[in-house]
């Protein structure tokens, strides 16, 4: 099991702020983001950044059993 | 001294006060802050409030990743940032950064360092509320892309 956080704009769009799900056949984050582009046909995802265990990854990262990914939006904060 | 949170993420009021006290040292000949308020107009459109959002435990990492930036940059710098979210009225303070270091120069330096990362790697996030509507920004012009797919790295910066 993954456990995946949206936040700000993906959160408001998809109507959730979080999600688990069984890993089959997702390896890494683009994957991962093809999976939930292809569920929810969200706008916001592909513009976001993702964070795994809380650090910063690129879409070619692998996702562990376990893990908690993260999509963040172009920040705005300060 | 080991119960000083020097990087934090509140919803309640920021005592600019208590940011002084933690940089503050008798080694230290500069103190600079840095508060950043709600402003009422963007782009001549007015705002009713702000509602802030964060991933409170990644956003507290990345303001202390942001204090190790600087202290490689900076050696003699000490840090302490304080971000608030939640809904903020006009003029209410959402970010406090406190900068000492035994002179000038290198409180400015650091400082003004801090608030540009902060708007590149914490996430959090702002949601406007206008008369008319709401809006996440992120879209803005002032929102920083990241050709590489990430922020930039600690240290690849200038």
């Amino acid at each position: 099991m993954i456990q995946i956080l949206f936040f700000a704009g993906i959160q408001e769009e998809l109507g959730i702020d979080r999600l688990e799900v069984e890993p089959e056949g997702i390896y890494t984050v683009k994957e991962l983001k093809g999976f939930l582009q292809h569920t929810y046909h969200s706008s916001t995802l592909q513009q976001s950044m993702t964070a795994i265990n809380e650090n910063f990854v690129t879409e070619q990262e692998k996702i562990k059993e376990g893990d908690i990914v993260a999509f963040i939006p172009p920040v705005s904060g300060g | 001294m080991n119960d000083v949170r020097f990087f934090e993420i509140v919803d309640q009021p920021i005592i600019i006060e208590d940011l002084i006290h933690k940089v503050a040292s008798r080694e230290v000949g500069a103190i600079t802050t840095f508060i950043g308020t709600v402003r009422e107009f963007t782009g001549g459109k007015k705002t009713l409030f702000l509602e802030y959002q964060a991933y409170p435990t990644m956003a507290e990492k990345m303001l202390r990743e942001i204090g190790v930036e600087i202290k490689k940059k900076w050696p003699d710098a000490r840090v302490a940032i304080t971000h608030r979210i939640g809904k903020l009225d006009i003029m209410d303070i959402a970010v406090v950064i406190a900068v000492s270091s035994p002179h000038r120069k290198t409180a400015y330096e650091a400082n003004e360092y801090a608030i540009e990362r902060i708007k590149e790697i914490v996430p959090i996030w702002k949601k406007e509320h206008w008369q008319d509507g709401t809006e996440w920004v992120g879209n803005q012009l002032e929102t920083i892309r990241y050709p590489a797919g990430k922020p930039i790295a600690k240290g690849e910066s200038e």
